[in-house]
């Protein structure tokens, strides 16, 4: 990833031949290539690639409906990769975030069954405890100055373990016990987990959150101050600290940003499909990892956007789908996927290099 | 320098969530329906105990965290200890690495018996003769059906995986199917390709396999989904597990297609999907059967020694099949996570 982190584009580029132009650091590139250096671009003509790929190779991903699953499973990626990628602009990752998210929908599961309430008292408190996680993985790294990745790492096995034995103990069995017969569920899957219908094709309500907090996230990263500490503790930490950038409080509620997302993704998991298994979520944290990276942000921190991300998921979920679609030999489905996105980042990499070398 | 230089700020948020939680509770803002009051006061089968002497028994198996079925098993294992007192020692790991130091660790604790799982026969060879050489009796369970004899293990329990495949292809032939399609949870697992193997040479329509990721449901979904619509001619979803059955169900109504839904395996939830036709059958290998006769089979062969399957034919446990016209007799005994 290195080759990435070239200094500015500008003064590595020879002074421009052309009268008028006496100094090639002050020259206006042209709008083109303005545009190609943006970290975004890549991805986005990435997935364009493996879209219109796959409208070739696979004629059942014309219809309206296809497009709508593939969007789907893109926004159950996305959600999570959202904030995922802003913690990775800030120079951290967290690995708890896959089991994170099945913490949050077991607590409310068990919180609103055992106790029989209400189930938006569970949703609630799993986002306290969501937060909690987020918060913790942040004041730990603050406080130690460890890397995320041994403090995340340590908080994805102790997640993992207390999911399993919680869920035990509480339920008797590994399972939650089913909660769509309780009050105000019908009320929480609108809301987490509803579909609606444009022109005959039924679109998942995760869709339009994931666009929204795309959006959101956006406007955060570009147009608030809160946007400017995130670069900046990612970019470098002590100098952050000494232009007065509160590093500590940027670093945590990053992390509790995570933790937000594995609540949203949480609920949804637990209201679409009315009960967990403590066992999921493995896994899933390398995938959101990717589509932040895939989407244009470096791991190392200080560079990135909130919209590379949201094509970078609806690149996973497009191949992911496509490869089904286009009813290839399964024995090989992991090797596509890989093969694919490895293909994308080519793309992506080479655009933005492209892009800086002019 | 990375110590906080703001140590104060940051304790409020949790203190409040904490608050706002108990003060829901309090408020009362409790359901009226569903949740644990309603569930039924399910009796436990509470049988006499055996007065034979204590006895240690280890129960090694290959599960992976938090899963239904193995959680089954286990159940059994526990019933069987407590009616025979036996000491049961529980440990699992799906790497087979692992499991076979976890037999090791089983033969160092000089255990009265030994039950392990054998998805991965050639790993666990070396650590199966040093507990023969231990005069350790040792019986098979669940997975291994080809593999426990030589291996040399007292007797064994569980499905042939692909008769059970066999079996739900005749199924399927009976319930008129022509097209079906085989979810795979887990790329690489012997008996569940078995299971589909199996099936696709009994079924005289066409099966497709598919693959999708176990671990993350939604995904699960949409794959299925994007299954059923590339190919409209799909009369039949065939899942490996209860679980994966459930959210198929969803899949079928996403994708606007008519197949009916079979499965290997059942939990309690899929029972009630049985029950309101949400899907047709399922085929069950009793993992609760093979647990407690796998105990069972160690303490009759120390105290009375004898060889369930007389030490030459494995004890199968399945194929079951549930379907609408049985369900109610089993679901009583699913909601307790028994069956």
């Amino acid at each position: 990833m290195s080759v990435t982190r070239q200094p500015e584009p500008a003064v590595t580029a020879p002074p421009a031949p052309g009268p008028g132009q006496s100094d090639g650091r002050t020259r206006r590139r042209s709008l083109p290539v303005r545009l190609l250096a943006r970290p975004e671009v890549g991805v986005f003509l990435g997935a364009v690639a493996v879209f219109v790929f796959f409208l070739i190779a696979a004629p059942s991903v014309r219809q309206g409906g296809s497009m709508a699953t593939v969007l789907y499973q893109a926004s159950t990626i996305g959600i999570m990769a959202l904030p995922v990628a802003l913690l990775m602009i800030g120079g951290e990752f967290d690995l708890s975030a896959g089991v994170a998210v099945v913490t949050s929908a077991l607590t409310a599961s068990m919180l609103s069954y055992q106790l029989t309430m209400n189930v938006w008292a569970g949703v609630i408190v799993a986002l306290a405890v969501s937060l909690g996680v987020g918060a913790f993985n942040g004041w730990v790294l603050v406080r130690t100055g460890l890397p995320s990745f041994l403090v995340t790492l340590g908080t994805f096995l102790i997640l993992q373990g207390v999911n399993l034995a919680v869920t035990k103990l509480v339920t008797g069995n590994v399972a939650t016990d089913d909660i769509s017969d309780m009050d105000g569920f019908a009320q929480a899957k609108a809301f987490f987990a509803s579909s609606f219908d444009v022109g005959g094709v039924q679109v998942k309500i995760t869709v339009v959150w994931w666009l929204v907090f795309a959006a959101l996230a956006t406007w955060v990263l570009l147009r608030t101050k809160y946007g400017n500490w995130i670069f900046a503790v990612g970019g470098s930490r002590e100098s952050a600290r000494a232009v007065g950038v509160p590093v500590t409080f940027t670093k945590i509620t990053l992390f509790m940003l995570v933790g937000f997302g594995a609540w949203f993704v949480g609920m949804h998991q637990l209201f679409s499909f009315n009960t967990v298994q403590s066992g999921e979520g493995v896994g899933q944290e390398l995938i959101y990892i990717a589509a932040a990276v895939i989407g244009g942000c470096l791991l190392t921190g200080g560079y990135g956007s909130a919209i590379g991300p949201v094509f970078g998921a609806f690149m996973f979920g497009m191949v992911n789908q496509g490869i089904v679609y286009a009813g290839w030999n399964p024995d090989w489905f992991k090797a596509f996927l890989g093969v694919m996105l490895l293909g994308a980042v080519l793309i992506n990499l080479w655009v933005r290099r492209a892009a800086t070398r002019r | 320098m990375v110590r906080s230089s703001h140590p104060r700020s940051r304790r409020i948020a949790p203190a409040v969530a904490v608050f706002a939680a108990a003060a829901l509770t309090l408020a009362g803002c409790s359901s009226s329906s569903g949740g644990k009051k309603s569930e039924e006061g399910g009796s436990t089968s509470a049988a006499g105990t055996a007065d034979t002497p204590r006895m240690t028994v280890a129960l090694v198996t290959h599960q992976g965290p938090g899963d239904t079925f193995w959680d089954i098993v286990r159940k059994g294992a526990e019933a069987a200890a407590a009616k025979d007192n036996v000491k049961l020692v529980y440990s699992a790991d799906p790497n087979a690495g692992n499991q076979a130091n976890l037999v090791q660790n089983a033969i160092d604790q000089k255990v009265d018996g030994i039950a392990v799982t054998l998805a991965k026969p050639d790993a666990l060879k070396g650590v199966l003769a040093k507990a023969g050489q231990a005069g350790i009796p040792v019986v098979g369970l669940n997975s291994g059906l080809a593999d426990w004899q030589d291996l040399g293990l007292l007797e064994f329990f569980g499905q042939d995986e692909s008769v059970a495949g066999e079996a739900f292809g005749k199924k399927l032939n009976d319930v008129g199917s022509k097209k079906a399609v085989c979810v795979i949870h887990e790329q690489g697992n012997v008996g569940l390709t078995q299971r589909c193997d199996g099936a696709k040479k009994t079924f005289r329509g066409t099966l497709d396999t598919l693959y999708v990721n176990g671990t993350d449901m939604p995904s699960v979904k949409s794959t299925i989904t994007a299954k059923l619509k590339q190919d409209g001619g799909i009369d039949h979803v065939v899942t490996l597990g209860a679980p994966f059955a459930m959210t198929a169900v969803q899949s079928v109504a996403d994708a606007g297609s008519k197949a009916k839904i079979a499965t290997f395996d059942l939990n309690k939830d899929l029972t009630g999907a049985i029950e309101k036709d949400e899907i047709e059958f399922a085929v069950d290998q009793q993992p609760y059967l093979q647990g407690y006769l796998a105990v069972d089979g160690l303490w009759l062969h120390k105290n009375n020694g004898n060889y369930s399957g007389g030490g030459e034919q494995p004890v199968l446990t399945g194929p079951a099949f549930v379907d609408k016209s049985n369900v109610k007799s089993v679901a009583e005994f699913a909601a307790k996570g028994t069956r």
